[in-house]
């Protein structure tokens, strides 16, 4: 087992252990908490894979905006700190079906996929690369994606100010 | 280079970075009270050491000793774990900081910063924005309705000026072409300094800065006469001393962000015309390094003793109104500039 392994496989234990304490704990700040351990095990997978720029701009949006927003949303609503939610087990059976299939989908997807395994340099920086693509080949899944953020900030604000009228 | 040669070097410069850093937050507090006494006339720390100058350790002894409270309505586990994420992250963003051209000793080519990672820049920008959690957290879990509402506030003012800091980030990345910082330093040859270039990135990102920091006129966050001591207001002993130590380590890397970002770093201009030796010039320019930062923390504190607290609309109407369209504007000035001139 080289180093590389080794450091995969604690990622992986990171992020799968604290993904199991996400939705097993009691408290939903704590479950919030937990979940900024995942997001960072992810980060240290993308890491891995020599993703640099995805690695740190799944910190930036995930842990750095998104979980923050959570977690005020869940502070500013001071009741639902003190409300116990259910972790207890129910609807076994149907759950059981359910998660089974997926799993069962997603494990001959990878068993019957043909991987592309190329030895090859990696490269330096992904960032060049990726900017490149970015503004050529996908440039209109680039820009209708800054669309649909700008209709979303303007839903937002529109949502927020009707109480004034 | 072996691995292990690798790993002993990197070692000795995390050491180094560390205890530099250290000694210099501890200063900087003694620096501030000194410099506090100057504006106003009186005379400051004093009996401690000549002229109070063991006056940090005095600090350090006596809240190493002070009794350490948790109170009750806390949730224990964050409440002790807030002050250390608050650390951890504050030092580690140190560690892309070029503090000198790269330097050959004992036969091997070592940069002159812990590590050189080519996304540097969105390196820091990703710690700053994890800044935030020590601080939510530990005003969540005190328990007390001054540390909820000054841990809110924190986020909320970090959260909206990271915008403009990103924007401003971008106009300095478009001149050098690179994430790296030391390819951001080497960009600034000469006079041909961001904060020269680019005035109006300069000014946002260093009130970016201030805000990022929490520091005056932007300490919100822990307002006295509304808020005790804001975040920290249930924090004793060396809990307390983290924060502290971690608002300090901040000013410090916001300060060495500036200096490398916008006033070149370590570059002195002209100093290769001078036909001095090369260690002589490395050692110059490392000085001139510290000299930058040095003048950027006086910045700092001078503004602090000298300008008023925002209220916290103004606060917040300054950040989306002003400084996020500078910053946008700053983007588009520096794209023009590149294309007439080419630079």
């Amino acid at each position: 087992m080289s180093i590389y392994d080794v450091i995969f496989y604690l990622f992986a234990i990171l992020t799968i252990g604290s993904g199991y304490l996400v939705v097993t704990s009691k408290n939903i700040v704590h479950s919030a908490f937990y979940l900024l351990f995942t997001l960072f095990g992810v980060a240290g997978l993308y890491v891995l894979l020599a993703a640099d720029f995805i690695a740190i701009v799944q910190l930036m949006v995930y842990v750095g905006g998104i979980l923050i927003l959570l977690l005020f949303g869940v502070m500013l609503t001071n009741k639902v700190t003190d409300v116990k939610i259910r972790t207890g087990t129910i609807h076994i059976i149907p759950a059981v079906i359910g998660t089974g299939l997926l799993m069962g989908v997603i494990v001959s997807m990878m068993l019957r996929t043909n991987w592309k395994s190329e030895p090859g340099e990696l490269p330096f920086t992904t960032t060049y690369g990726l900017g490149r693509i970015l503004l050529t080949d996908y440039v209109l899944v680039f820009e209708l994606l800054a669309m649909l953020l700008l209709i979303a900030l303007i839903g937002a604000a529109s949502i927020a100010r009707r109480d004034n009228e | 280079m072996t691995l292990l040669e690798i790993t002993i070097i990197t070692m000795i410069r995390i050491a180094i970075i560390i205890s530099v850093l250290l000694l210099t937050v501890s200063y900087l507090v003694y620096f501030e009270r000194k410099i506090s006494a100057w504006t106003q006339n009186r005379i400051g720390p004093n009996r401690v050491g000549w002229r109070g100058a063991l006056q940090p350790f005095a600090d350090v002894g006596k809240l190493l000793l002070k009794e350490d409270i948790i109170p009750s309505a806390s949730n224990k586990s964050i409440h002790t774990l807030a002050p250390f994420i608050t650390l951890v992250i504050a030092f580690s963003t140190y560690a892309v900081i070029p503090i000198g051209p790269n330097v050959t000793l004992f036969g091997y080519d070592i940069p002159l910063a812990v590590a050189d990672v080519n996304i540097g820049i969105l390196y820091v920008l990703a710690l700053t924005s994890l800044g935030v959690y020590g601080i939510t957290l530990a005003g969540w879990s005190s328990g007390s309705k001054y540390s909820l509402i000054g841990g809110i506030r924190s986020s909320a003012q970090m959260i909206s000026y990271e915008v403009s800091m990103g924007f401003s980030i971008a106009g300095v990345v478009l001149v050098a072409g690179s994430l790296s910082p030391i390819t951001i330093v080497e960009s600034q040859y000469g006079w041909m300094w961001n904060a020269v270039l680019q005035p109006i990135g300069f000014i946002t990102f260093a009130i970016s800065a201030f805000a990022e920091t929490n520091r005056l006129p932007f300490d919100l966050p822990e307002a006295e006469p509304e808020l005790v001591g804001g975040y920290h207001t249930e924090y004793s002993s060396m809990k307390f001393a983290s924060f502290f130590l971690a608002e300090y380590a901040n000013m410090i890397i916001a300060s060495a962000l500036i200096v490398t970002l916008y006033l070149g770093g370590w570059q002195v201009p002209y100093i290769d015309k001078l036909g001095l030796g090369e260690t002589l010039t490395v050692l110059i320019q490392i000085g001139s390094f510290f000299v930058k930062m040095g003048a950027v923390l006086f910045f700092f504190i001078w503004v602090r003793w000298s300008i008023p607290r925002f209220r916290y609309d103004q606060l917040m109407s300054l950040g989306w109104k002003v400084m996020f369209p500078l910053s946008l504007f700053n983007v588009v000035w520096v794209a023009v500039l590149i294309m007439l001139f080419n630079i």
